[in-house]
């Protein structure tokens, strides 16, 4: 890792201004939640931050909380956290049993939901949560619509610096998330999150693509009828990744089959 | 940065750069070598410490994000008694129920025993401790006795009241 300087500050203000005054030699500042996204990505150099602006000493950024439809999990709250709270299991056991297949029990007790949000890996998974949920990422500077946040490969409407506070997911009827694991790195070679709303069913695939994103035909058809039944023979369209792990075709395929397991699930 | 931690119960002010990882604070710094480097990509899971009670991979964690923070290594979990060591009864399972065979993944996954005590508790069965396994590598045993070893350990923590922390 390249050296870089520590800031710890305890206050979100503190943070920000951190934030601004860390780019000291054009390697940019970066914050850090739990890090198990950066930290790995700075040992292979992929990032080399001039300043790491450490978010732990911020007050007021776990916890969680449910405020009529609305599960609000801070932004610094751990996957541990999210997958053993009472709250979360009571309002939305999909996202409690999403957040207990995220990376392993080690890395669930350090990294955060605000950190999975910011970074928007195209295989991580509460992106497809929040989109398929809908819902809000509050942050310092405003709120952000889940239908706008996700701009597409680690893109987000995030501003340079702009920090998130906590997470709204709009409580369902019933959801549940179903995941292909790579059985070596935990992410989603394909994850389908489906949710059964007032407003209708919504579903998002996360892995499959350069992002999450709603699946318009699946909604469809589990409008017309939510069965396991419904998700048969469907196949998500679109620009799917092909790696060394699955081809296009393959991910296509599986979308369909991850669908029809977290309608059975929801 | 002056960084504040108490590893295996002593606490002390350690002179540490940004940069240095928490295992390597510990292995080359403190010369706790107990703690290993199996992958350095938070796979395999023989660099898990308990801080503040709770398992964590020490190779993707920073020393200075601890300051505060209390550290319990392998080196801490045996006890000295009149002289001799007394192995944690989780260690104690390990050797009697040949949970190793290299040992190099033994510390990590002596960790990752007590991080299912914790949230499991004392009585734990084979498809509880082969799920919370995911995040531990062994290249030797099959992991068939490290199952055994683990959920004897469990049982023989709550015979001799040890707990563990949070």
């Amino acid at each position: 890792m390249r050296e870089f300087a520590y800031e710890r500050p305890s206050s979100l203000d503190a943070a920000v201004a951190a934030f601004a005054a860390g780019d000291t030699g054009g390697g940019g500042a970066a914050l850090i939640a739990g890090g198990h996204t950066l930290l790995p990505a700075m040992k292979s150099r992929l990032r080399q931050p001039d300043t790491l602006v450490d978010l732990a000493g911020v007050p007021g950024l776990t916890g969680i909380a449910r405020d009529g439809d609305t599960l609000w999990i801070g932004a610094m709250t751990t996957h541990a956290t999210v997958a053993a709270d009472p709250t979360v299991a009571a309002a939305i056991p999909g996202l409690a049993a999403l957040a207990l297949l995220i990376g392993d029990p080690q890395v669930r007790n350090r990294g955060t939901i605000g950190g999975v949000l910011a970074n928007n890996d195209p295989s991580a998974d509460y992106p497809a949560a929040l989109l398929a949920l809908g819902g809000t990422v509050e942050t310092n500077l405003g709120r952000h619509d889940a239908d706008d946040y996700f701009q597409g490969m680690f893109a987000t409407a995030l501003a340079d610096g702009e920090i998130i506070v906590r997470v709204g997911f709009t409580v369902p009827t019933a959801s549940a998330y179903a995941k292909f694991r790579h059985p070596a790195s935990r992410y989603a070679v394909v994850g389908v999150y489906v949710a059964q709303t007032t407003d209708g069913v919504r579903v998002a695939v996360t892995g499959a693509g350069p992002g999450v994103v709603r699946w318009a035909e699946a909604e469809a058809a589990l409008t017309a009828s939510f069965t396991p039944e419904a998700a048969t023979g469907l196949v998500l369209g679109g620009d799917l990744n092909t790696d060394i792990h699955a081809s296009a075709e393959y991910r296509a395929h599986l979308a369909g089959t991850m669908l029809a397991r977290a309608v059975a699930a929801a | 940065m002056a960084t504040t931690l108490t590893i295996n119960g002593a606490t002390a002010a350690h002179e540490v750069s940004p940069a240095i990882l928490l295992v390597d604070l510990l292995r080359d710094g403190l010369g706790l070598t107990g703690t290993h480097i199996g992958c350095d990509t938070s796979q395999c899971g023989a660099c898990n410490v308990l801080v503040d009670g709770r398992a964590v991979k020490a190779c993707t964690v920073l020393a200075v994000q601890l300051d505060g923070a209390s550290v319990t290594t392998i080196e801490g979990l045996a006890t000295m008694g009149s002289g001799a060591e007394t192995l944690h009864p989780m260690q104690a399972a390990f050797k009697e129920h040949h949970g190793l065979q290299c040992g190099f993944c033994t510390p990590g996954m002596v960790i990752a025993g007590l991080e299912m005590v914790r949230r499991h508790g004392h009585d734990l069965d084979e498809a509880t401790i082969s799920h919370e396994l995911e995040g531990n590598l062994c290249r030797c045993t099959g992991y068939r006795n490290i199952v055994t070893a683990i959920a004897a350990g469990a049982k023989a923590m709550a015979l001799s009241g040890e707990t563990v922390d949070a």
